[in-house]
């Protein structure tokens, strides 16, 4: 017990002169702004929270670590994907660092958890960093929660539509994981390709799924077609792997996560059917854009040698489109973070810049973004497949452009309410 | 020696009593509520749910990994039954229904895997109760309609208590406390009733208390319940102060967790998972300050390893070794 109580004033102690050292003064005029950088260095998307913070670290490299005439100071805190530990690392930046706002998280989850724990904040912000659920900005919006990014079902803007009129195909078939994320999308694709007059049938596969051998025997044995792939991952791999051998010839189209360089560079015969497969998403590895082209070329000089990627990923384009909202409003205020945040609230309410991608963003009343969104095709060029934009549906709002009232009704997506509605009603 | 522990445990209890007043001291006040709240009141959360695992450990002998998951069930089921948590499943209770109704499903599911694993010891008492937990987790992450998937349910956010309201740092820290202290001589007291004795005795030799006339099994199974009791009280903090409750709570890295919080402490006495969590609590939230923030983990491994290695038997143990060294001869016999 009495080690305890020594214990317990060393850890004291040690906190006292921790938190001394943190909250120095700065020599400087006026004090550096603190940000808070929260990714996923740990878990299941570890490399995409690193592929964020390369792209922050470069974005602010590239602006010198200043915004209006104050310098950024970047405290990076590392989470796992689950909400419990993204929370817990969220109090640690803003209660014990004292950061006056925080860029992410990455992934579903964390993005609900952290949109609850804004709602508790007075005079604190917190910037999306790439996760993608609809519900953290489209019910229950918190006023402190901003999002430059779009999510799930916007990233399948445009898909449907493509599918249905310029490929002619009236019947579908989707294979799609069990759970928040794939739902999301599944319902982006339904919303268009069923109000066109579409047929869906779903194949629903847990998480983790390593056998798909049945639902492919059945899909090749109707005549849907073309085949919407929404896994992603290992259960993506493992589908396409056993598509290919089992002989699958049925026109491809993927969700946003399964047309991606991690998908693409694995070897295996998945890449034989994979080239020509159509997909859609807020980014692609080929853009017939200046600005991605610069942004592009940028990223590979800074990273290609330090364990980057071939061309950036889409959690480290979210995470950079993010903080240029936040330094739109911070240059839009000079600064000026009094008030409790009222006035660069209000700025980043009202930004409208260019994503690194070119597509145009600006947010809705729900402090969600607007944006372009991309689709693609996998194409083999220079040696290597490549995601490749043809088309670009711009401005897509969260409801896809239906009435946000209409939207709502339709209920949250689930495998019970995949979106598919025919126009009639 | 019984009322020293008792009395080292009292001042232990006033010393937290005092620690927030104490961290406004020296701290700057967002600083020091932060403390308060996220190191001593997280690191007392999770030792209430440690302490189901030391009690059944230090007076049963059987070391269960079904803890976190049998706090996750009084979570998942106040967050499942109160009103404004979202999505809502069933709704339309207070907290008041809630959290009883989260302690008896804590309860209950605590006596289910006592049941379960009323035959098992040792090893495969450990495996069996992990294969429930994980059971458990994956069920709750699989079901949308009851448990709302791998998102969980969120914006639980606490009952207001005479008035004060569950969200202020400082509130949340005393109910944390109180019901900590509530229940740690609670457990002091139950193990010295003849229930404790005879579940001490199970410990030491199963068969001999059988020959006693006592009814081995149901004690065993009761023990189970008393401490799902225990985590369900943690359960229902945790999910509080998490703001709601999502699989990744219950799953294996946590339920992992508790056992390193149980094992850092010292599994002699219940006093230990008190002190494991807070030192576990303190090194999960600033490892990534002190180490390279990408290798954080390591420095939780090394430390994890170091008291192991220099005490096997925890915190606890190094105390009574630090007396023995210092003290003498009127040191204590271990």
């Amino acid at each position: 017990m009495t080690l305890r109580l020594t214990r317990r004033s060393a850890l004291l102690g040690a906190g006292g002169i921790l938190a001394g050292g943190l909250s120095a003064p700065a020599i400087a005029q006026r004090a550096p702004i603190r940000l808070g950088g929260l990714a996923t260095l740990e878990g299941p998307f570890a490399t995409g929270g690193q592929d964020g913070f390369r792209c922050i670290q470069m974005e602010l490299e590239r602006i010198n670590s200043t915004a209006g005439g104050r310098r950024i100071e970047l405290i990076r805190e590392s989470s796992n994907a689950q909400a419990d530990v993204a929370l817990a690392r969220a109090r640690k930046l803003i209660e014990q660092d004292n950061v006056d706002m925080i860029l992410g998280p990455l992934s579903g989850a964390e993005g609900i958890a952290l949109r609850d724990y804004s709602r508790t904040l007075t005079g604190k912000t917190i910037v999306n960093g790439s996760s993608g659920a609809s519900d953290t900005t489209l019910r229950n919006p918190s006023p402190n929660f901003f999002r430059f990014s779009t999510d799930g079902t916007q990233w399948m803007a445009g898909l449907g539509n493509h599918v249905y009129r310029t490929m002619g195909v009236r019947e579908v078939a989707i294979v799609a994981g069990d759970y928040a994320f794939p739902y999301a999308q599944v319902f982006g694709f339904n919303i268009e390709f069923c109000r066109a007059g579409g047929k869906v049938t779903h194949y629903w596969a847990p998480l983790g799924t390593t056998d798909f051998g049945s639902q492919i025997a059945q899909i090749n044995r109707s005549d849907v077609g073309a085949l919407v792939v929404v896994h992603g991952g290992t259960d993506g791999l493992a589908f396409m792997t056993q598509y290919a051998q089992a002989g699958g010839n049925k026109p491809l189209v993927a969700g946003s996560i399964m047309a991606d360089q991690s998908m693409l560079s694995a070897r295996g015969p998945h890449r034989r059917v994979m080239t020509g497969m159509i997909s859609a998403g807020p980014i692609a590895d080929v853009i017939d854009d200046p600005m991605w082209r610069e942004f592009v070329e940028r990223y590979r000089r800074r990273w290609l040698n330090e364990g980057g990627f071939q061309s950036p990923s889409i959690h480290g384009v979210n995470y950079t489109t993010n903080l240029m909202g936040i330094l739109h409003a911070l240059n839009a205020v000079d600064g000026d973070l009094s008030g409790n945040q009222v006035a660069f609230q209000r700025a980043l309410a009202a930004a409208a810049f260019k994503a690194p991608t070119g597509a145009e963003v600006k947010l809705d009343h729900n402090r969600q973004a607007i944006s372009d969104i991309f689709v693609n095709r996998i194409e083999e060029r220079d040696g290597r497949a490549q995601v490749v934009a043809f088309a670009r549906a711009n401005a897509i709002n969260q409801t896809l452009g239906t009435p946000e009232a209409q939207f709502l009704a339709l209920g949250a997506p689930s495998r019970d309410n995949p979106g598919c509605v025919p126009a009639a009603s | 020696m019984h009322d020293r522990v008792i009395l080292w445990s009292l001042l232990g209890a006033v010393l937290m009593l005092l620690a927030p007043w104490g961290l406004l001291q020296v701290l700057p006040v967002n600083q020091a509520q932060f403390w308060t709240a996220n190191i001593l009141g997280r690191g007392i959360v999770f030792g209430i749910i440690a302490m189901s695992l030391t009690f059944l450990a230090t007076y049963g002998g059987f070391i269960s990994l079904a803890q976190m998951m049998i706090a996750g069930v009084a979570g998942y089921t106040v967050a499942v039954f109160v009103d404004g948590a979202v999505p809502r499943i069933v709704g339309g209770f207070g907290y008041a229904v809630a959290i009883p109704l989260g302690l008896l499903a804590a309860t209950v599911m605590g006596l289910i895997v006592g049941a379960i694993s009323v035959r098992t010891r040792d090893i495969y008492l450990l495996m069996i109760t992990l294969a429930l937990a994980m059971g458990v987790f994956r069920f709750i992450e699989t079901n949308i309609a009851w448990f709302n998937g791998y998102e969980g349910i969120r914006n639980v956010v606490g009952p207001g208590v005479f008035g004060f309201d569950f969200r202020n740092a400082y509130v949340f820290y005393y109910i944390a406390l109180a019901t900590a202290a509530a229940l740690y001589f609670g457990v002091l007291y139950l193990v010295r009733s003849p229930f404790g004795l005879v579940l001490q005795g199970i410990r030491d030799n199963p068969r001999r208390v059988a020959a006693l006339g006592y009814a081995v099994g149901l004690h065993r199974v009761a023990a189970f319940g008393v401490a799902g009791f225990i985590a369900g009280c943690g359960g229902v903090l945790a999910t509080i102060y998490n703001i709601g409750i999502s699989p990744g709570s219950i799953g294996l890295g946590a339920s992992v967790n508790v056992l390193i919080m149980s094992v850092i402490g010292g599994l002699g006495h219940p006093l230990g998972a008190f002190m494991g969590s807070l030192v576990f609590t303190f090194f999960d939230t600033f490892a990534a300050s002190i180490y390279d923030r990408e290798r954080f983990n390591t420095l939780i491994g090394v430390v994890f390893l170091a008291i192991v290695l220099l005490s096997p038997d925890g915190l606890l143990g190094a105390g009574k070794r630090l007396r023995r060294l210092l003290g003498g001869a009127n040191a204590p016999r271990p």
